[in-house]
């Protein structure tokens, strides 16, 4: 079995050198991302069979490479299975709605390479098994996905994030390098021997903080999401809706596999630490989301906020685990991987939708589209699946994973400790406005872009999508919606990872009447979606038609004057940042710092009135542009020996020899 | 090792560490070269000597190559390149000849105790040709630093690399493909160097490095 990923991962390896050659062919596109089609399928099929069919085997394998006296570990168990299934899903979504939406790219030879490489390398990171294959993955998953952010390096803007990404990911993958040489101080490299060491309570300790830092700033935890809405948005649609859906998650698995398996039993401060960075992580991430203009950008965001979503499940794994309720420790972190299963498909779905929109448009500015869903009415429908799944709306499948989620928030009280009492109902309190917001920000996005009316001549004149894209982003959305009606399925095919992980399995859904979930008892609370779709679908096609049988017909008067608009301007309707207005009023001063500046010319002035908005990001102004500062002046200070003379260069060295030798002498 | 051939080897070390102070005082280009090709003389003897002491008849080869290249070759070709740049006449004096040999005399210092502390388990031939090869090294990066010539500062580098040669036949069991590939090293940078002569030369009719700095717009 697992002989058949690694072939699979090969061949994608194969396949991008090939990409060199086919992206000079006219049809190589094609070629190309129908060869990633099937092997992320076979991929998938794989890891799927292994999740529900023989979650406990666990094969492993050893290839006579990398380092000389290690080889390349590889293993598939539940964990990496599940993830596989997460990331080769997402791949396979990726490269069949790339098959329609990549034959527009303007450069393939900057991406088709890259493309292949990029997915092999994440499969890679979820099946090492040791230290060195596994950064050495994920560190050619940072190149290659920044080798596309850059694929368009004409716009000033995309080498910009292309530079800010670079760092961050070295920033990344320095944070585990340094946590794997802790762990790999009293072991080795090799996964199997580190499980079986002991390390002592400061080093995992560490060893943990190092993880959050370094997972945390490819998942894109606050403060370490700079990059993240930079990045994502800057690539191919296609690839974006990777970057966004799966690579995040590639980072969650990272935290997962370090945190949860290779160290020994948590302490509860870990997860005090990662539900602090988790809540905060959500509410900031949509909060950025409301105030954006650019559709990609809201998404990426809004990624910001789910990682913080998944974070906090995690965190909360974390606590019930070390305090010994390892029954609702696995309820939190079965929550926390449907969430992310779930955030894979409807990001992958929007961010496919927003690269419709920019292929038929051109822009990603909201204030530019509008009435979309005259000319995309296929786009707009799955575009609409995706935002309702993604604002945690029933019967979709992101309500079930929140729902989870809050259910193990209220288990807080049996928790022992009081600090952990006393800080779980806050952070629940910040995913559930983040909850709020997050609905907020797809409405704003949906309504914005695809209801109205065009506010520009390329809104007025788009076209729908190729059906390649659309296939894709149909299954997607369909996958989203059986997600969110047989919860039960996937809370049960998790049952192993969960007992890997935490030691627990929730109870059993699957064979529960009408496909109820109960995460603990049926006396405490249960869900139904398949309930809650039927209520849904018939009160919405009652409500609909009789709409339109009393209201459509009937015979109407249209005012004379009309309030004075008589012929009403696009540009007179609600706008992206008059939605958000109120709450960044609320908000805006605190987190933002934003401040907004009315020009009003006299009465009598021709001259329009005009009102400025600005938002800093406050994390950037404080963190980042302090440490950019500091790197700056010193490298301006030693800048100077950039131009010595060559006498001065050999003082240079003669010098630094003969203190070299004084030391060793003194 | 009876102590005569100690004290033999000894005094052949040594004396390379004279030559390389004779070379840091001599500020005439010709007479510079003279000393080099006696330093390079010296070093032929004393790899030779190392080869009857430790009975390695590959080191006559070195030595060989030594006498050959170092003390004919490069400075008989690098008076040619004096005579045809026409500087033979350039008086060099970067620091003064006091201050210098005060600083070589406290490298030479620096660099016994450094090697009598890290090499105490070695023999003791070993240890005292360690530490004069590490003089004469430190000796030729101060040549190198103290000049303004490009021709003086190619002599330093050379002497350097002499000094590289008497701690590796001090050691024993070198292999002889090292040592001819290090004189290889040594004639190719030589070759360069001489070829980057003439075309600094053409450029500002000067081979003072000064003449760079200046090209590149720096103060002194």
């Amino acid at each position: 079995m697992i002989a058949v990923a690694l072939w699979s991962v090969a061949a994608l390896l194969a396949l991008a050198p090939a990409g060199v050659v086919l992206s000079t062919r006219p049809r190589g596109s094609i070629i190309l991302y129908g060869g990633c089609l099937i092997a992320t399928s076979t991929l998938c099929v794989t890891a799927l069979s292994a999740l529900l069919y023989s979650p406990q085997l666990a094969p492993s394998a050893i290839l006579p490479i990398g380092l000389p006296w290690l080889g390349a570990h590889f293993r598939l168990d539940a964990l990496s299975a599940f993830f596989l299934v997460v990331v080769n899903l997402g791949g396979v979504a990726a490269s069949l709605f790339a098959i329609g939406y990549g034959q527009h790219e303007d450069s393939p030879g900057r991406v088709l390479p890259f493309y292949p490489a990029y997915l092999a390398a994440m499969n890679v990171v979820v099946l090492a098994n040791d230290a060195f294959s596994f950064l050495v993955a994920w560190e050619f998953m940072s190149l290659t996905s920044w080798a596309m952010v850059v694929s368009h390096h004409r716009d000033a803007e995309n080498v910009r994030a292309g530079y800010v990404y670079l760092l961050m990911a070295s920033f990344g993958t320095l944070a585990l390098l340094l946590a794997f040489g802790l762990l790999a101080s009293n072991a080795g490299y090799d996964f199997d021997a580190i499980r079986a060491s002991h390390p002592s309570a400061a080093l995992t300790g560490t060893v943990v903080i190092l993880v959050l830092l370094g997972a945390g700033s490819k998942a894109g935890l606050v403060p370490l999401h700079a990059w993240l809405p930079l990045a994502h948005p800057a690539a191919p649609s296609h690839v974006s809706g990777l970057m966004s859906g799966v690579m995040t998650k590639v980072a969650v698995y990272g935290f997962v596999r370090i945190v949860f398996d290779l160290v020994p039993e948590p302490v509860w401060w870990w997860s005090m630490v990662v539900l602090l960075v988790g809540g905060p992580t959500a509410t900031l991430g949509v909060l950025y989301a409301l105030m954006q203009r650019d559709i990609k950008r809201v998404l990426a965001y809004s990624t910001i906020e789910n990682i913080g979503i998944i974070f906090t499940g995690l965190g909360l794994a974390l606590a019930f685990k070390a305090e010994g309720l390892d029954w609702v420790a696995a309820l939190a972190f079965t929550a926390a991987m449907m969430h992310v299963f779930n955030h894979a498909l409807f990001k992958s779905l929007l961010f496919f939708g927003a690269g419709a929109v920019l292929g038929a448009t051109g822009e990603r500015d909201m204030e530019k589209l509008g009435g979309l869903i005259h000319r995309m009415p296929k786009t707009a429908f799955v575009m609409l699946v995706g935002c309702v799944a993604i604002s945690a709306l029933p019967p979709f499948n992101g309500f079930v994973s929140e729902w989870l989620i809050f259910q193990a928030i209220l288990l807080s009280p049996q928790l022992p400790s009081w600090g952990l009492k006393l800080v779980i109902p806050a952070v629940g309190g910040l995913l559930a406005l983040a909850a709020a917001f997050a609905a907020a920000c797809f409405v704003k996005l949906f309504g914005i872009s695809f209801l109205g009316r065009p506010r520009s001549d390329v809104a007025a004149s788009a076209h729908e999508t190729d059906r390649f894209s659309l296939t894709a982003m149909f299954a997607l959305a369909a996958f989203c919606l059986i997600a969110g009606i047989l919860p039960g399925l996937f809370i049960d095919a998790l049952a192993p990872v969960s007992k890997d992980m935490v030691g627990n399995i929730m109870p059993h859904q699957v064979g529960l009447q009408w496909l109820t979930i109960v995460p603990i008892a049926e006396s405490r609370s249960s869900y139904n979606g398949l309930l809650v779709f039927l209520f849904v679908a018939l009160c919405g096609t009652a409500a609909a038609s009789a709409i339109h049988r009393l209201a459509s017909d009937r015979l109407r008067r249209a005012p004379a004057w009309d309030c004075g608009y008589p012929d009403a301007n696009p540009a007179i309707q609600y706008s992206a940042s008059s939605f958000s207005q109120p709450i960044r009023r609320v908000f805006g001063s605190v987190v933002f710092g934003a401040r907004e500046i009315g020009e009003m010319p006299p009465p009598s002035s021709p001259l329009p009135a005009r009102l400025q908005v600005e938002l800093h990001d406050r994390i950037w102004d404080w963190l980042y542009a302090p440490i950019a500062r500091a790197i700056g002046f010193a490298t301006e200070r030693i800048n100077i020996l950039q131009f010595l003379s060559i006498r001065r260069y050999l003082t240079l060295v003669f010098v630094a020899l003969v203190v070299l030798l004084l030391v060793v002498a003194l | 090792m009876s102590s005569l051939q100690f004290d033999i080897a000894h005094l052949l070390a040594g004396s390379l560490v004279l030559a390389s102070f004779m070379m840091l005082y001599q500020d005439r280009l010709y007479a510079l070269l003279n000393v080099y090709a006696l330093h390079a003389g010296v070093l032929a003897l004393s790899v030779a000597w190392q080869a009857y002491v430790q009975q390695a008849p590959h080191l006559y080869i070195t030595a060989l190559i030594a006498l050959a290249f170092k003390a004919i070759i490069i400075p008989v070709a690098l008076h040619r390149i004096i005579k045809r740049l026409g500087i033979h006449r350039e008086i060099e004096n970067v620091i003064g000849v006091g201050l210098t040999m005060m600083a070589g005399i406290g490298l030479v210092a620096l660099s016994m105790v450094v090697m009598l502390r890290v090499t105490p388990g070695a023999d003791a031939l070993a240890r005292e040709d360690l530490a004069f090869a590490l003089s004469v090294v430190l000796l030729g990066l101060l040549i190198m630093v103290t000049r303004r010539n490009a021709v003086s500062q190619v002599v330093g580098f050379m002497s350097l690399e002499n000094g590289l040669v008497l701690a590796a036949t001090g050691a024993k069991g070198m292999p002889l493909v090292v040592e001819i590939s290090v004189a290889f090293s040594v004639l190719i940078a030589f070759i360069v160097i001489g070829i980057f002569l003439f075309r600094i030369r053409e450029r500002f009719d000067s081979v003072d490095v000064q003449a760079l700095d200046r090209f590149r717009g720096e103060r002194r």
